[in-house]
């Protein structure tokens, strides 16, 4: 999946850069001088992914875009602690809005951009799952479907952190949030609920759509720097682990996404136009257990009575192995 | 040129004249007209520069202008009614962020019961949206005002909405004289933003405060509130020296027996019952008032041309020694009474004026000049109550055929 | 206006990059501290090479060979010796065999060794000259380790040597196949010029006459006496020992072992001696042993190796009679302590010659009228920190001395030796060593190695191998040898893989730049423990904050 090509070197292209590498197989993170677009002083919990996150896939559209890039922000996590005033975290030109018109916003530069001739400068649009998903998904579709020149990032943490972990429209089956706690015969968010954004980005047959996690940032960087290759609308869906909202040790949030992975519960893929154009194999298959234990969101899945739910969760993952053929059976 | 003209095409030609860089809009009576000009102009590409963005609501359209405003482009759009409130968190950002867009509100009534025509109760909702309002009296201020609507907007970085009656003006055709290409580039100034989304100069616009920093941050969006009603005023002098004509100011005085615009007007007599009203009910009033003068009955007219900021100054100038007031209003405040004429007693307050509210053409109901000399004699006569509803029928409603409700429920 | 001049954008809008002035290293309950563990790989080295080191820097490609090397033959001047007959305990714990198979750092240590004989590079040149005398009795590995280390540290050394040549059992014991001589004797030469002299064919008979004539005395005379075991044998019968059969060969004069040979014993001698006999024209050898494979003592390498030339082995069996060509084998069986009882079920085994490869003792002759030097189970007793024997000033390290019988373990002895002798000379103490903290595989996160099999040596093909004494396992070549050492993941020593500076969600870490690693900005640093948990290597702690 990720193309960059790198020779045998102890670490491969799974680390974040390695000293063995020659300046032009480097990472964008793993340069001594890189951008750190949304740089120290913000104030993200401890381990917060999507922190880690905006700086990978900002620092590598920095300098894609040669330095000229602007950026619009929903409301969210993301929001709040990188610009509390009078501070910001942020080196590009960035602006916050509301919390579900970054994708308007974003058409909007992109749009006086254009009638400024600035056609060399590009336009990205973060924000959250809520932001993306739910209250934002009206002017993410508008501005897919006009296939205006923005790129659209949204780090998926699968609820609404920012106002205290409630469900959102990404919450997955069973996770306990603050409005769907873990009672009752179907403890934690409802079975048969939530919708794909990805999916939905496909369906509108856009120029790129791409999923990436923290547990591969030359995937990421890669995803990133093919994105800012391209015009229109593009979709970048980061899975962004959230140690409080997820209830897990604030060092567990990239083994976390690396567990989603491989367990097959995250297919990281790429799509061009609505047509499926690649999919990240697993490389070592594990257990919907290991993604799903160190959660405490998850708690009562192991629990008596959990089982049925457990089990949903593999023939989740099962499903994603056998629809995306991620254990490379097919091809 | 004189040219006949239907409102919303004069007001598309004027604001495509004014060069904005971003046009965005999203579709809804009476506003229509306007944004299909406007679409058709960038098409043709006779608004040249200009990027028209068809967007997927007017939360988006409000949100693309702001983007487009950070980003350094005039931006306009145009809604009304249902169109705003659906905005209305974007609106409020927009004046927050001190991003100086113009917006078109065709005024219309806001449902439910859901309704298409024109009253003021859309921009009375957002009345405290940061926004400069003014209102048009008629097509050729509504034209007009758009040119010192951008100027003055951009040089307080607030933006403004300029108000015209929707059907009432927007689909009415008039005889008007348009500010020419050249006339609007000598007049108003290019847009140059004092905040922009800038690679070279980066800035974050748009951050969280704390307690520690909102009043403050409120209290100097205050004070230049304050100072928006001299830039007004000036501004509209300016167009007055240049092109010979009343566009929007403060207030608009009314000479006292013709009735006429007329800046130099006195203020009113002791005697006086001052009329005041904003929109193209002033039209209504020129034409009424004149019978009531006949008649004997000392009755002036002053009409509120910025509701935003509220004029209290000169709105108390107007009145001069006049402590009795009829406000012709176009939006209610229910339980209360008109939302003009709240502003007008607030601006009134300790000088123990006769305020008298008179709730008129709701939703569209033809404000006839009899009902209006009708008021204006009972206030004279003294048997106008505090607050009236014009023309409210004695019949109330028409039910539902009988059953109807029962099959609903 | 009215007045006053704030910007609109007051209370709004900020510069980039100002939330700098805020500290958020003030949340931090626990901060990460890099750290640098011993790696199971050269705790287990009997040499205490610095295996990682010298592979980190053969990691590098061309360039970093001669680095790798220098770095490497600070701890041992024989790779190219020891990395063909090292049976490498390093490889044994090495952490990778838990992710895949364990890294050939044999391997490449031959490689290295052999790059640097090609390349003529020498070892360094001492900085010092002390003035001091050291004598060095016996030139196997343990003394010409002794002596190197000795040099370097500025002393003059001689070492006398019994034999005709010097190498100890590297010349005389292990056959040619597994180690060319020419190997050896370049190796030895680089000693040499290294200004330590070595006389052959001068065995020290005299301990107070060389006491007179040096500062210091180290003795590593080996053990290089075949042990002796009863077994009733007619006159008719051919039996040797197996050492002196493998000296003879390594002499030049080959014996004549006829076509059956019987190898009495276990160990690695039992092993060459048969490869060895089937070199000398043997159709059939056949090792015999009381006990099992399992407890086996010969390397199972070794075991391997001779099987796959057609050696057969009798496990559970003794040689209880020898009657001209026949013998007489007992059946053993184990007890519950596993050890081995005969069975008295017997069977005959035809052999023109048995070698005997029980064991070899130590020459003490030397020694037999020094009675402060203490002598127990057959070897010199020694202070284990400083290696010095009863008497003061005379050491012993190696085959001589407790401990190990390998190779390895005699280099590490020897260094070892070395350095308490320059302590004695100076009167210092060695100073106590803190007990080291060893990078286990549980600390590591092996996520990120990439997959990569072992680059396995090729090996002779088994016909080839019986005809001669050429060399059975060939080198790996440069790149081959590097990719084995980029294998090595660099257990407990930060090998600069970025992944703690990338991924830190606070950007509060700063990197030095190539070589110079990372520093944590404990202004920023909120605590969250990523770096160490993504750390492959294990190289950071997460340690309380104390307020
Ligand atoms: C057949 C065989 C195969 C082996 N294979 C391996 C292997 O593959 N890998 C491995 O690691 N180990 C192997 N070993 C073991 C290894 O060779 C020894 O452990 C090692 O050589 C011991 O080193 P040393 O210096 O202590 O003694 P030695 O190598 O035995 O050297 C002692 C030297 O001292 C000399 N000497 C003795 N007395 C005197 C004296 N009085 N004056 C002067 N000189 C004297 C002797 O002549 C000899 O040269 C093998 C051993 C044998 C016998
Ligand atoms: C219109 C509106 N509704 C609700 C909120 C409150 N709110 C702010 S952030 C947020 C949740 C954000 O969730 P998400 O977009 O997933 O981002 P996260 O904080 O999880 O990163 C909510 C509900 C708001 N600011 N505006
Ligand atoms: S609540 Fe979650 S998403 Fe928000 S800052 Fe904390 S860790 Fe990050
Ligand atoms: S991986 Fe490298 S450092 Fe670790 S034990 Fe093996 S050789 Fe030694
Ligand atoms: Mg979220």
């Amino acid at each position: 999946m990720t193309t960059v090509h790198i020779p045998f070197l102890q670490t491969g292209t799974l680390a974040v850069g390695g000293r063995l590498l020659e300046d032009e197989e480097r990472s964008v993170q793993s340069q001594a001088d890189r951008p750190s677009s949304l740089t120290k002083g913000h104030r993200a919990c401890q381990g917060c992914a999507e922190a880690l996150a905006a700086r990978w896939v900002m620092d590598t559209a920095v300098e894609a875009a040669d330095d000229k890039l602007i950026v619009a922000n929903a409301t969210g996590c993301l929001e709040v602690f990188s610009t509390l005033y009078p501070e910001s975290a942020w080196k590009p030109p960035w602006i916050h809005s509301v919390f579900a018109n970054a994708a308007a916003v974003a058409t909007g530069i992109a749009a006086s951009l254009h009638a400024q001739g600035r056609d060399d400068i590009r336009v990205l649009a973060q924000g959250g799952d809520g932001g993306t998903v739910d209250i934002g998904l009206a002017a993410v579709s508008g501005m897919f479907e006009r296939n205006d020149d923005v790129l659209y990032v949204c780090y998926d943490n699968q609820g609404y952190m920012n106002t205290g972990v409630q469900r959102s429209s990404a919450t997955p089956t069973s996770a306990r949030t603050a409005t769907t706690p873990a009672v009752g015969c179907q403890p934690g968010a409802p079975v048969g609920q939530g919708k794909s954004m990805p999916k939905i980005a496909m369906a509108h047959e856009i120029p790129y759509v791409a999923t990436a996690t923290v547990a591969d940032l030359r995937d990421l960087e890669h995803k990133v720097r093919t994105a800012m290759s391209i015009h229109g609308a593009r979709y970048l869906h980061v899975l962004v682990p959230c140690p409080l909202g997820w209830g897990a040790s604030s060092a567990e949030s990239i083994r976390l996404s690396r567990a989603a992975v491989q367990s097959g519960i995250f297919p990281v893929i790429e799509s061009r136009a609505g047509e499926l154009t690649d999919v990240q194999p697993i490389r070592q298959r594990m257990d919907v257990e290991e993604y799903l234990r160190p959660q405490a969101r998850f708690a009562h899945l192991f629990k008596p009575g959990g089982e049925d739910a457990l089990d949903r969760w593999r023939a989740m993952a099962e499903r994603n192995i056998r629809h995306y053929d991620l254990l490379g059976e097919r091809s | 040129m004189r040219e006949v003209l239907e409102g919303s095409q004069a007001v598309a030609r004027t604001v495509a004249r004014c060069r904005p860089g971003v046009v965005c809009a999203y579709p809804i009576s009476p506003q229509t007209h306007i944004v299909e000009a406007l679409s058709v102009m960038a098409r043709t590409g006779e608004l040249a520069d200009c990027e028209y963005v068809n967007v997927e609501s007017e939360f988006s359209a409000m949100s693309v202008a702001i983007g487009a405003s950070a980003a350094g482009s005039r931006a306009y759009t145009a809604t009304a009614s249902q169109g705003l409130l659906y905005m209305s968190e974007a609106v409020f950002n927009a004046a927050g962020m001190g991003l100086p867009i113009v917006m078109t509100v065709a005024n219309r009534a806001i449902g439910a019961p859901i309704n298409i025509w024109n009253d003021h109760s859309d921009a009375m909702a957002l009345r405290d949206s940061g926004w400069l309002q003014l209102y048009a009296a008629d097509n050729q201020e509504a034209a007009d005002l758009h040119v010192t609507a951008f100027a003055i907007a951009e040089e307080l970085e607030i933006p403004a909405m300029v108000c015209m009656d929707g059907f009432v003006l927007t689909h009415a055709t008039d005889v008007l004289e348009l500010p020419t290409q050249e006339q609007i580039d000598a007049f108003l100034p290019g847009y140059e933003p004092k905040q922009v989304l800038d690679v070279l100069h980066p800035t974050t616009i748009g951050t969280m405060a704390g307690p520690e920093s909102f009043t403050e941050t409120k209290y100097l969006q205050h004070l230049r509130f304050l100072d928006a009603a001299d830039v007004i005023q000036r501004w509209s002098d300016r167009f007055h020296d240049t092109f010979g004509r009343e566009a929007g100011g403060l207030v608009a005085r009314y000479d006292a027996h013709t009735f006429d615009r007329d800046r130099e007007a006195p203020g009113a007599n002791a005697e006086d019952i001052v009329v005041v009203a904003m929109g193209s009910v002033l039209g209504t009033l020129q034409a009424a008032l004149p019978e009531l003068r006949a008649e004997g009955i000392p009755v002036r007219l002053l009409g509120v041309s910025s509701f935003r900021p509220f004029p209290g100054g000169a709105l108390r100038d107007a009145l001069g020694d006049s402590r009795h007031v009829v406000v012709i209003d176009r939006a209610l405040e229910l339980g209360s009474g008109g939302v003009l004429t709240g502003c007008v007693g607030r601006a009134l307050a300790g000088t123990r004026s006769r305020i008298h509210s008179v709730v008129a053409g709701l939703g569209g109901r033809p404000i006839l000049e009899e009902s209006l000399r009708d008021v204006i004699r009972r206030a004279h006569s003294r048997d106008l109550p505090t607050l009236e509803f014009m023309d409210l029928k004695a019949g109330g409603i028409p039910r539902p055929p009988v059953g109807a409700t029962e099959v609903a429920r | 206006m009215t007045g006053h001049d704030a910007p609109p954008t007051h209370g709004l809008s900020t510069g980039p990059a100002t939330s700098l002035a805020y500290h958020t290293g003030t949340w931090r309950t626990e901060r990460p501290v890099y750290v640098e563990l011993s790696p199971p790989c050269s705790l287990a080295c009997p040499s205490g090479e610095d295996i990682r080191g010298w592979l980190g820097s053969t990691q590098e490609g061309a360039p970093g060979f001669e680095a790798a090397w220098r770095r490497l033959v600070s701890a041992n001047p024989f790779p190219a010796v020891m990395g063909r007959i090292c049976y490498h305990p390093c490889q044994a714990s090495c952490n990778r065999g838990e992710l895949d198979e364990e890294v050939g750092i044999n391997a490449v240590e031959r490689f290295l060794g052999d790059t640097a004989l090609a390349e003529g590079w020498e070892l360094p040149a001492p900085t010092t000259e002390t003035g001091r005398r050291v004598l060095v009795v016996g030139s196997g590995p343990a003394g010409l380790s002794a002596a190197y280390q000795l040099r370097m540290l500025g002393h003059s050394v001689l070492v006398r040597e019994a034999a005709g040549e010097p190498g100890g059992m590297m010349r005389y014991g292990i056959p040619a196949y597994r180690l060319p001589r020419e190997v050896l004797a370049q190796e030895i030469s680089r000693i040499e010029r290294t200004g330590v002299v070595i006389e052959c064919e001068a065995p020290v008979t005299d301990l107070d006459a060389a006491q007179r004539e040096f500062d210091a005395v180290v003795l590593t005379m080996g053990a290089g006496v075949a042990h002796h075991v009863d077994i009733p044998a007619g006159a008719a019968s051919k039996i040797v020992d197996a050492i002196d059969v493998l000296r003879d060969v390594a002499s030049g004069r080959p014996p004549l072992v006829g076509r059956r040979v019987a190898v009495y014993g276990g160990g690695n001698t039992a092993m060459d001696a048969a490869r060895t006999a089937r070199r000398l024209g043997a159709q059939d050898a056949v090792v015999v042993y009381r006990r099992t494979q399992e407890q086996m003592p010969a390397h199972p390498t070794e075991l391997q190796d001779a099987i796959g030339e057609g050696v057969r082995v009798q496990w559970l069996s003794t040689i209880s009679q020898v009657e001209g060509q026949t013998l007489t084998i007992e059946r053993m069986e184990l007890d519950e302590e596993g050890r081995p009882h005969g069975t008295g079920e017997f069977e005959e085994l035809d052999a023109d010659t048995v070698m005997l490869a029980v064991g070899q003792d130590a020459d003490l002759t030397l020694l037999e009228n020094v009675p402060d030097i203490h002598v127990s189970d057959g070897v010199v007793q020694v202070d284990p920190t400083t290696l010095m024997t009863g008497r003061d000033g005379v050491f012993a390290a190696g085959d001589v001395s407790p401990g190990s019988r390998t190779a390895t373990y005699a280099i590490g002895r020897g260094a070892r030796a070395a350095k308490a002798v320059d302590a004695y000379l100076a009167a210092r103490v060695i100073p106590a060593e803190p007990a080291p903290r060893e990078a286990t595989y549980d600390r590591m996160t092996s996520w990120y190695y990439s997959d990569a099999p072992k680059q396995h040596r090729g090996e002779l093909e088994a016909a080839r191998r019986v005809t001669g004494f050429e060399e059975v396992l060939t080198g790996l070549d440069a790149e081959h040898a590097v990719f084995e050492a980029r294998r090595c993941m660099s257990c407990g020593s930060c090998f600069e893989c970025d992944n703690c500076f990338g991924m830190c969600p606070d950007d509060a870490i700063r990197k030095l730049g190539p070589g110079m690693r990372y520093e944590i900005d404990y202004d920023y640093c909120k605590g969250c423990g990523i770096c160490a948990e993504e750390c492959p290597c294990g190289a950071i702690d997460m340690i309380p904050e104390v307020k």
